[in-house]
């Protein structure tokens, strides 16, 4: 990939649009169209959108494989914990009435809650198994050139 | 005629679902086998949305100008079904890797004859 | 959507294959905006044609480009399909007409989520309310399903390619 210029200069441009459209989804969730599986898969392509483009080295300098690693569980976790204080204080599981003031209130508080875990998961393991394809990809890559090398050179 | 337009969207869908089941079982490569699959799993999405959806509706989003609204209830089970569509795909795509390195192939038919061999 | 089905079938070169499948993708998706659902189009358009076709790709890259010819002509399968969808299409005679008000589908739950899910959870998208709240369970499945795949595939794929030389690959922490 070397005249890639148009596209480095329009992913350079995009990608920000992308990220924020990402969040716009996530928490306009509740007023129209969106929620977190949506805005989780739009982030998670802008990035891998910035590692097809400018490397996965790069891509991995940016969101560093130890950061998606610790996101993927800590999504579910969040999930599951808001669904756990819904117990300790009182109600059912994954009951989020006594969550704020007035049960209206902690369910719109317990939804949103949930969305963002929701997408912290989501983004994070579509990051992760790009990761793990890409890695897979450049491993046979830099093994071709060597072995290529090493024929060329004997 | 009536019939027929009243028909068409589960008729799309059996041809669908039946194209994807073809191309899961009669191909032996196993990436298209894979696209043949979330072929299959996308036709359901239309069997479960097509009923809901109401002539004359709008999209299940609350609004004061709007009275008549679609069945939200299969896009909720079916948001559900994409998501777990993409993380088949996905461990499905691994494990062909994997063959791949092992095996060197991913044709149906040489993987069975290296079976047969060994 | 028929049409690129029926090339999908067809085509032997693997990259047209995931090229049709994202041009399938994006149709379904833009039928389902038809249908009005518009949140699963969304996820549809996003997680089909984007997230499947860039895996797709990514283990294309890996593997062979082209789909080896098949060794005998698949009759069997075609009958098997060909009856199954007869089946199907003598099951659909009974479903209820497309875009009726009237069917059982939307009798008993549907009508009490979009009247009472404003004033209970404050949110106009009823399906983010039932989603989130009112059937919130299945998705705490749903999103460990995702940790799951996300987790087999990471170690599926942890192991190193070759065993030759040891190179510290810094993949990744599985192993």
């Amino acid at each position: 990939m070397r005249d890639t210029i148009i596209l480095r200069v329009v992913v350079k441009l995009l990608l920000p649009a992308i990220l924020i459209f990402a969040l716009y989804v996530q928490f306009h969730g509740d007023y129209g169209p969106g929620g977190g599986f949506q805005a989780g898969v739009a982030a998670a392509a802008a990035i891998i959108l910035y590692g097809m483009i400018f490397g996965i080295p790069a891509a991995k300098q940016v969101v560093p494989p130890s950061v998606v690693f610790v996101m993927i569980p800590l999504g579910v976790l969040i999930y599951a914990g808001t669904g756990v204080a819904g117990l300790l204080l009182g109600d059912n599981f994954l009951d989020y009435s006594p969550l704020g003031s007035k049960p209206v209130y902690g369910q719109h508080l317990g939804i949103l809650i949930v969305e963002f875990g929701v997408l912290v998961t989501v983004s994070s393991t579509m990051l992760a198994i790009f990761y793990a394809f890409g890695g897979r990809a450049d491993e046979a890559d830099a093994a071709e050139e060597a072995r290529k090398d090493g024929e060329g050179g004997s | 005629m009536s019939t027929i337009l009243a028909d068409l969207n589960y008729w799309v869908t059996v041809f669908l679902l039946v194209g994807g089941l073809y191309i899961v079982v009669a191909h032996g490569n196993m990436i298209k086998k894979l696209v043949g699959l979330s072929i299959f799993q996308t036709s359901v999405y239309l069997l479960f949305i097509s009923p809901g959806k109401i002539l004359g509706g709008t999209a299940p989003i609350l609004d004061d100008k709007y009275t008549l609204y679609s069945n939200p209830l299969p896009h909720v089970l079916i948001l559900t079904a994409i998501v777990v569509g993409v993380a088949t795909i996905a461990l499905g795509l691994a494990l062909v890797v994997r063959i791949h390195e092992s095996y060197g192939t991913i044709e149906d038919d040489d993987l069975t004859d290296l079976e047969s061999d060994t | 959507m028929v049409v690129t089905v029926i090339g999908i079938i067809r085509a032997h070169n693997l990259f047209a294959v995931v090229m049709l499948g994202g041009v399938y993708s994006f149709l379904m998706a833009t039928v389902l905006v038809i249908l009005d659902a518009v949140d699963v189009s969304m996820t549809e358009a996003a997680v089909g044609a984007g997230i499947s076709s860039v895996l797709l790709l990514a283990v294309l890259h890996l593997v062979r480009m082209r789909e080896a010819p098949l060794r005998h002509t698949p009759v069997i399968p075609m009958i098997v399909c060909l009856l199954t969808g007869g089946a199907l299409v003598y099951g659909t005679v009974d479903l209820p007409p497309f875009g009726e008000a009237g069917g059982p589908q939307n009798q008993h739950v549907a009508p009490y989520y979009i009247e009472n899910a404003e004033h209970e959870t404050h949110s106009p998208n009823i399906v983010t309310a039932v989603l989130a709240s009112y059937r919130g369970y299945d998705t705490l499945g749903e999103v460990t399903v995702i940790f799951t795949a996300g987790i087999g595939v990471l170690v599926l794929l942890a192991a190193r390619r070759r065993r030759e030389d040891d190179e510290d690959e810094q993949k990744g922490g599985a192993a």
